[in-house]
């Protein structure tokens, strides 16, 4: 799994590729988050287009991701949910915790301060 | 289809990276199957998580442990059977993790996820150390792929 990471009007734009499952793509998306996080971000938005599985492993790294970002002050959220994404969301009920958009253009509006 | 047709035993060390191993063989296996590419996911999904709890939580990701994978089909019900050489564990003493208590905890997933994904799902401890947890997911005319039983419609 890679993720690359790009910035648009202040905000860190991660891009998954493949599977966020244990060992491999959790651990790559932790190591994203915290050097955006000690890069000085404080939005951050991860782009799931390209995200293939996402386990129960890859699901707790977003949760890690989203409460490690919100302690420290800033946002997390999520675009482009591919639709098994979307139902791992509804099942574990974590829907109801991320903010979630369908573009890109309508996440990066949303983002406050 | 016959009973036996897709019977497949592997064993592996307990290292992270031998899921991709059983996920294949898996995914080869359901293939055969003509089932939904949606059925077929959510089965390896609720596998990958069986033998990850084995490698984790079972055998403490020591690789001079194994992991047994049975996977077959048994009356039109694809069975899956996991087993580690751990010390086992109390499946009730499990949290919940849709309370709002454990909603965001990182963790405490990978069973949810296998009852959701499959019909039964259950464990056994053998007496000589070790769990087994076995997996069950019957075939219903919706899970196979769309217009994959035209064939046999057709001919019948």
């Amino acid at each position: 799994m890679k993720i690359s990471a790009r910035h648009r009007e202040g905000i860190t734009i991660l891009e998954p590729k493949g599977k966020i499952t244990i060992g491999v793509g959790d651990v790559a998306l932790r190591e994203a988050v915290h050097e955006a996080l000690d890069a000085g971000a404080k939005k951050i938005l991860i782009n799931l287009t390209n995200v293939s599985t996402v386990d129960s492993s890859g699901i707790g790294e977003m949760v890690s991701a989203y409460t490690t970002v919100t302690h420290r002050g800033g946002q997390l959220k999520l675009v482009g949910l591919p639709p098994k994404v979307q139902d791992i969301l509804q099942i574990t009920q974590l829907i109801t915790v991320f903010d979630v958009f369908d573009s890109e253009d309508e996440a990066v509006d949303s983002f406050e301060g | 289809m016959a009973a036996d047709s897709q019977q497949v035993h592997l064993a592996i060390a307990s290292r992270l990276e031998n899921i991709e191993l059983v996920q294949i063989a898996v995914e080869a296996s359901l293939g055969q199957l003509a089932l939904s590419e949606d059925t077929s996911h959510w089965i390896g999904i609720a596998v990958r998580e069986a033998v990850a709890n084995a490698i984790k939580h079972g055998n403490r990701n020591d690789p001079d442990k194994q992991v047994e994978v049975d996977f077959g089909i048994e009356d039109d019900t694809v069975v899956v059977r996991v087993a580690d050489q751990g010390e086992g564990f109390d499946p009730k003493s499990l949290p919940d993790p849709l309370s709002p208590d454990n909603l965001l905890r990182p963790n405490g997933r990978g069973i949810f996820f296998m009852r959701k994904f499959m019909d039964d799902i259950e464990y056994t401890f053998r007496p000589e150390g070790g769990t087994v947890v076995t997996l069950r997911k019957k075939l219903s005319p919706s899970s196979k792929a769309e217009g994959g039983d035209q064939e046999e419609e057709e001919q019948g």
